[in-house]
């Protein structure tokens, strides 16, 4: 056995088993893997004992393109990271340029800022119910789940001009302000979406099949969890209370009331719930949004072109998948040196060897599925 | 990573299985409950007919869809080529020609707008300081040939 070669990424290790090993290929054209990520399998008849995703089929060196590019240039880029939390990306990336810059957003622009984004974390979270009914073999919930996010995009695409690559939001504040027609849209789409909600948790929930193929399985546990530098639901199923919003918070989140749900036990199942948990917090959210709305101006400064102060911004936000995180460099000139993003995906996928062994193949898809990743964030 | 299963006895083992037995049918029937409720009840079902409904298929006014010059009735634009549109755009899907009239100013030549490279950002409106440019609400930009992408958005030379 120790004298045959391994394919790249696998890790020297004997098995004790009788059996030939042998290596399968999941993907790049998978529909499980939600877009071109290669995962080789090492199994053991149709246990696995090692997965190592390989990615870059799409790497487009975003981070690269962005040094030749003006500050306002790369927002339109965060969009094509995670596509499915693109006006969260939007802003991740503007909170750094504001620090360069030195300047603030009016009351008016953090909570236009707060609501869409919090429209995005549900729309992202509702795609990922609608995945995860999807791989587990319930195709109703697919459609479901995209059904109630159509409306999200619907309202996106009336405020920002473009359903999923919204670019939306410039330093001090957004491009437009929000047309008089966004906040009845809005309230009655919640009335809507609570009464949605109900019918969802019905459907997968209390599911026997679906009970049956996620309690117990991918566990991950707490220390694991910080320790693959995991984010985000990802993290707080297994019983870590971090959340951006709570615990370094950004634009209005401290003068808002809401909780970080947490599980404690980090199966697949509990990944779920704290997802369907997020939903409802996100609703809370935004009814407390149009309850304080206020008036004034939305923007705090038009400038043709920005240029940041010399020196090195970090920001942090929480996204629907977990910590987005944006260094940016600043020489002078309207270009910056270099910027870097932390993406939650990436981050969040280096622990999938760890909660898919000693799983069989099947399980692997749930597994995956609830990881949520975006490929061409992982990419980049 | 998988958890050793703890051990339970036979006798709980048949009870924890007779009990799935009855639960498991009901909340299947539950979620299917929910499929029944949208067969019966076929309004709740808010798929649009895409191209039945064509003629009543309005986009929002913000949408952003192919560039076009605001021109008035005499096919009169704008534009003055500052070229601040051309700077702006992160793909050069821009490049605005410049020309001289017959005082010898530059005017706008030729606005050329490849839509093949352009992502629909709409950073050339917000760098226009004389609003010359918008985006219209087409949607359907697909095309056979490469070179219906090379637009020329002027029919006529700028003012200046």
């Amino acid at each position: 056995m120790s004298s045959r070669k391994l394919p790249p990424g696998f890790r020297e290790e004997v098995l004790d088993s009788d059996t030939e090993e042998y290596f399968v290929n999941m993907g790049p054209q998978h529909p499980s893997t939600h877009g071109a990520l290669r995962l080789a399998l090492r199994l053991d008849g149709e246990t696995i004992v090692e997965v190592v995703p390989h990615f870059g089929y799409i790497h487009r060196g975003i981070e690269k393109q962005a040094e030749s590019m003006n500050y306002l240039q790369y927002i339109m880029l965060s969009d094509r990271q995670d596509y499915l939390t693109a006006i969260q990306n939007n802003w991740g990336i503007c909170l750094a340029f504001e620090k360069g810059l030195g300047i603030g957003v009016p009351e008016r622009g953090e909570f236009i800022r707060v609501m869409l984004a919090e429209l995005g974390r549900i729309a992202s979270h509702l795609v990922f119910y609608a995945c995860f009914g999807g791989d587990l073999g319930g195709q109703t919930a697919l459609l479901f789940g995209f059904k109630e996010r159509e409306m999200i995009h619907d309202i996106l695409d009336e405020v920002t001009g473009s359903r999923l690559t919204t670019n939306f939001f410039r330093p001090g504040g957004s491009v437009h302000d929000i047309p008089d027609t966004f906040i009845p849209r809005v309230t009655s789409f919640l009335e809507h979406l609570e009464k949605s909600m109900v019918d969802y948790e019905r459907f997968l929930s209390k599911n026997i099949i679906v009970l049956e193929r996620t309690k117990g399985i991918g566990i991950l546990s707490k220390e694991d969890a910080i320790a693959y530098g995991c984010s985000g639901p990802v993290l707080r199923a297994s019983g870590v209370s971090y959340d951006v919003r709570k615990n370094d918070p950004y634009g209005i989140y401290d003068q808002l009331d809401f909780d970080v749900p947490i599980t404690y036990r980090g199966d697949t199942y509990d990944r779920y719930v704290v997802r369907i948990a997020e939903i409802h917090e996100s609703i809370k959210i935004l009814r407390q949004c149009i309850k304080l709305f206020p008036e004034g101006p939305y923007r705090s400064k038009e400038k043709p072109s920005i240029r940041l102060n010399p020196g090195s911004y970090y920001s942090a936000t929480e996204t629907a998948k977990g910590l987005y995180a944006t260094y940016v460099v600043a020489a002078s000139g309207d270009k910056p040196y270099r910027i870097h993003t932390r993406g939650p995906s990436f981050a969040n996928l280096a622990a999938l060897n760890n909660m898919a062994r000693g799983h069989k193949i099947s399980d692997l898809v749930s597994i995956l599925s609830t990881i949520d990743p975006v490929i061409p964030e992982i990419d980049r | 990573m998988k958890q050793p299963e703890i051990p339970i006895s036979p006798s709980k083992y048949i009870k924890r299985y007779l009990k799935r037995c009855i639960t498991g049918p009901i909340s299947l029937l539950m979620g299917l409950s929910v499929t029944l409720r949208y067969f019966f009840n076929p309004k709740r079902i808010i798929t649009e007919q895409y191209p039945e409904n064509k003629k009543t298929l309005k986009m929002h006014p913000r949408y952003r869809g192919c560039l076009e010059l605001i021109e008035d009735e005499n096919d009169e634009n704008l534009c003055t080529a500052c070229g601040l549109c051309e700077k702006a755009c992160p793909n050069a899907s821009i490049n605005i020609l410049k020309t001289k009239n017959i005082a010898g100013k530059k005017v706008l030549g030729q606005y050329l707008f490849h839509l093949g490279s352009c992502t629909q950002c709409g950073l050339c409106i917000e760098a226009c300081p004389f609003g010359a440019i918008r985006m219209n609400q087409e949607f359907e930009l697909s095309s056979e040939s490469v070179d219906s992408f090379d637009l020329i958005l002027n029919k006529k030379e700028g003012r200046g």
